[in-house]
């Protein structure tokens, strides 16, 4: 236990300060997300994420969302496991046709009114994989979408910008 | 690396009147190419078998009025390729799934993609295909169109039929294709007792892409590019893999320099994804700290990815005929940096983790494979090695620059979650070391030789140790340069079947650490 406290007293906080390429963004967007969510979500704002056919890659930079540095709960976003609980699809694809189905199926758990945001190259025109007997390309393809993230896959720092956009559309679609 | 023993397994199948021809194939080598008759397909892997050989992957290509079909066997570092055809009117073949159950699944996957029926196979179910096209369907023979032949939504796939358990108590848990967290999609259904998983069967294909036929047509460059997303968490070993295949097809030398980035890069992800994962493993047994000490790791280690070859994945950074990154001297100052910083944390961080009472509950005993079964499926990677069995195509087929550099290789019997663990944490260091000496001695040269078109039928066979195992991709040159068939083999075909066999006997709620350990790509898989 001793050693775990050691670790953690000299390792510090790591989130701040971000010196490096385009994080002092980062704070920036975190606190115009904050304020957003609390504003629109109540102060929380609950996504499901929907891997409709990826190659992993865009899962991989989500997941880093949660790492220290980005930690992206202290701006009042989380991820949920089930459809019903969340605001928010956040969709990878192309969406393999395997996956249409199980896609359509979270779309309707999802409560109105509901954002759906299209992640990666793939998921907003298909990417390498396009359109084939296999896949049925673009998440809007499948679902209706309100914003898309482009990047393949897109940086951690992209999604978050990217979830900030979307959400300041959600204003319009409230009842 | 020895291939004695394929004279001794021509010798022994001579005594069963069975011949096999060997022809000529450069672009395959060092593996060797054989020919043999259709119907002694069964006695070849009989007797691969029973000389212990290791069944590495198989794969069909449509050829007109035949479909040739290859098994690639491995032993001793030294791969031999078995093919023969089977005439499309007529397409039976023997199993060889009764001698290596590893086989079970990627023949099920040429079932469905070319329609070949394998004659003695124990499990003639689907696989690869759910609702997406039909039984009569073959989306890997020429004549079918990339479009497909379906119009409208695809429904659900509800009739696959799962093993079914009976009896007092026992309770079925389906899960997925969603998952609960942000992860690939696939079924897993489990039979259990109680709190105990008495069996557990995977139904895959759900992120099914259509990777092997949309790559007919494309030109190298574009096969790099869609080698690089097979599986994004492996996106410099496939696209190694590809390169390495397609180069070898048109008789292309790598640049030294460039062999190095891309073994500079390769152990890149290495690093990233096992301290990403070892993270994820103590996450499953809520060990918090761990999990966000090595997240921090892994961000670390991703940016310096980013500045030094401009992608935090280093995707799209090999390409046909070497590399499109170069790492200026400062970088690799900084890269040398920055693993020195690394070593003695992880080596503290492993120690905390060791010395936590909680942690070594949950992992030590967990989701034991047996070294027998890693065996039968031929289990590779962490998950081999975990289970005593070594195989590294960095150190028993070493590619180059590996020819150059000692490849230390850590292995374990106790085959648990614990020793896969333990397995990746000695990579990562292991890899340090060979990073260092990679930067260092960092050779001078271009960066790219000029891609020459291959003669039309020209063939490839690309060998890489990725993070998961040892990648397998076969390619095809048809005219003009284009690609007429692209198989990659990644390893997670060999562990998934391990994953049903390891959680037996395991409660319900070490799932998920099992499953971590293990981290097969769906994607990867599904293709
Ligand atoms: S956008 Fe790129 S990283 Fe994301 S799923 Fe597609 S290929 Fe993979």
């Amino acid at each position: 236990m001793l050693r775990i406290l050691a670790k953690i007293q000299k390792i510090g906080i790591v989130t701040e300060p971000l010196p490096k390429i385009d994080e002092p963004v980062l704070q920036q967007v975190g606190e115009q997300l904050k304020a957003k969510v609390g504003e629109l979500f109540g102060g929380s704002l609950a996504i499901r994420q929907v891997d409709a056919g990826s190659c992993n890659g865009c899962e991989l930079e989500i997941n880093a969302l949660g790492n220290p540095y980005y930690g992206i709960e202290r701006f009042g976003v989380h991820f949920v496991a089930s459809p019903r609980h969340a605001d928010m699809l956040l969709v990878t694809g192309p969406v393999s046709r395997h996956m249409e189905a199980a896609l359509k199926r979270a779309y309707d758990a999802t409560p109105e009114p509901k954002l759906v945001i299209a992640v990666g190259e793939c998921g907003a025109c298909g990417g390498e994989f396009g359109v084939s007997y296999a896949s049925c390309g673009a998440v809007a393809n499948v679902v209706p979408v309100d914003g898309v993230i482009r990047g393949c896959p897109p940086t951690p720092l992209d999604l978050m910008r990217g979830i900030l956009e979307a959400i300041g559309k959600f204003q319009a679609k409230r009842p | 690396m020895s291939a004695a023993w394929i004279d001794t397994l021509l010798g022994r199948l001579a005594a069963r009147d069975v011949h096999l021809r060997e022809e000529p194939a450069p672009g395959l080598a060092p593996a060797r190419l054989f020919t043999a008759k259709t119907d002694d397909w069964g006695a070849l892997a009989h007797e691969t078998r029973n000389l212990e050989c290791r069944w590495v992957a198989g794969f069909g290509e449509d050829a007109g009025d035949y479909i040739l079909m290859n098994t690639v066997f491995e032993k001793d570092g030294a791969y031999l390729v078995a093919r023969t055809q089977v005439k499309r009117a007529m397409p039976f073949l023997p199993s060889h799934t009764p001698y290596y159950p590893g086989a079970d699944r990627p023949e099920r996957h040429i079932q469905d993609m070319l329609g070949v029926a394998f004659t003695n196979h124990p499990d003639p179910r689907r696989w690869t295909r759910h609702q997406a096209w039909r039984d009569a369907d073959c989306p890997l023979r020429k004549d079918f169109p990339v479009a497909g032949r379906m119009t409208g939504p695809t429904p659900p796939d509800d009739t696959y039929k799962f093993l079914y358990a009976q009896g007092a108590g026992v309770y079925e848990i389906p899960v997925g294709p969603i998952h609960a967290g942000t992860i690939e999609p696939g079924h897993f259904r489990f039979q259990a007792v109680g709190e105990t998983v008495l069996n557990l069967e995977e139904h895959l294909g759900y992120t099914h892409k259509g990777i092997e036929k949309i790559a007919e047509g494309r030109d190298a460059d574009g096969l790099a590019r869609l080698a690089s997303r097979v599986s994004g968490d492996s996106t410099v070993a496939h696209a190694w893999a590809a390169c390495m295949a397609m180069e070898r097809a048109a008789g292309i030398d790598v640049p030294a320099r460039a062999l190095y980035l891309r073994a500079i890069m390769s152990e890149r992800e290495r690093v990233a994804n096992h301290l990403g994962d070892i993270g994820m493993v103590l996450n499953d047994v809520a060990f918090t700290f761990g999990f966000y000490q090595f997240s921090r790791l892994r961000e670390d280690w991703q940016r310096l990815s980013r500045e030094a070859l401009g992608h935090r994945f280093m995707m799209d950074r090999v390409v046909p005929g070497g590399v499109a990154a170069n790492l200026t001297d400062q970088m690799a100052i900084a890269m040398q940096a920055q693993i020195a910083a690394m070593r003695p944390e992880i080596e503290n961080l492993m120690g905390i983790a060791d010395d936590t009472a909680s942690v070594e509950d949950r992992l030590v005993t967990t989701g034991y494979l047996a070294p027998e079964t890693a065996k039968a499926y031929g289990a590779l990677g962490y998950v081999g090695k975990a289970s005593g069995h070594g195989f590294d195509a960095r150190r028993n087929a070493p590619y180059a620059p590996y020819d150059q550099l000692h490849v230390e290789v850590p292995v374990y019997q106790y085959g648990d979650v614990a020793a896969r663990v333990k397995v990746r944490a000695q990579e990562v260091l292991i890899s340090f070391g060979l990073l260092d000496k990679l930067l260092t001695s960092l050779p001078d040269s271009p960066l790219r030789a000029n891609w020459k078109t291959p003669a039309a039928g020209a063939e490839g066979l690309g060998i890489v140790e990725s993070w998961r195992g040892e990648i397998v991709t076969y390619v095809r040159f048809g005219a003009d340069g284009k690609i007429a068939r692209f198989f990659p083999r990644d390893p997670s075909w060999t562990t998934w079947q391990g994953l049903e066999k390891c959680i037996r006997d395991n409660i319900v709620p070490d799932f998920p650490v099992c499953n971590k350990s293990i981290n097969g790509s769906y994607s990867g898989h599904d293709l």
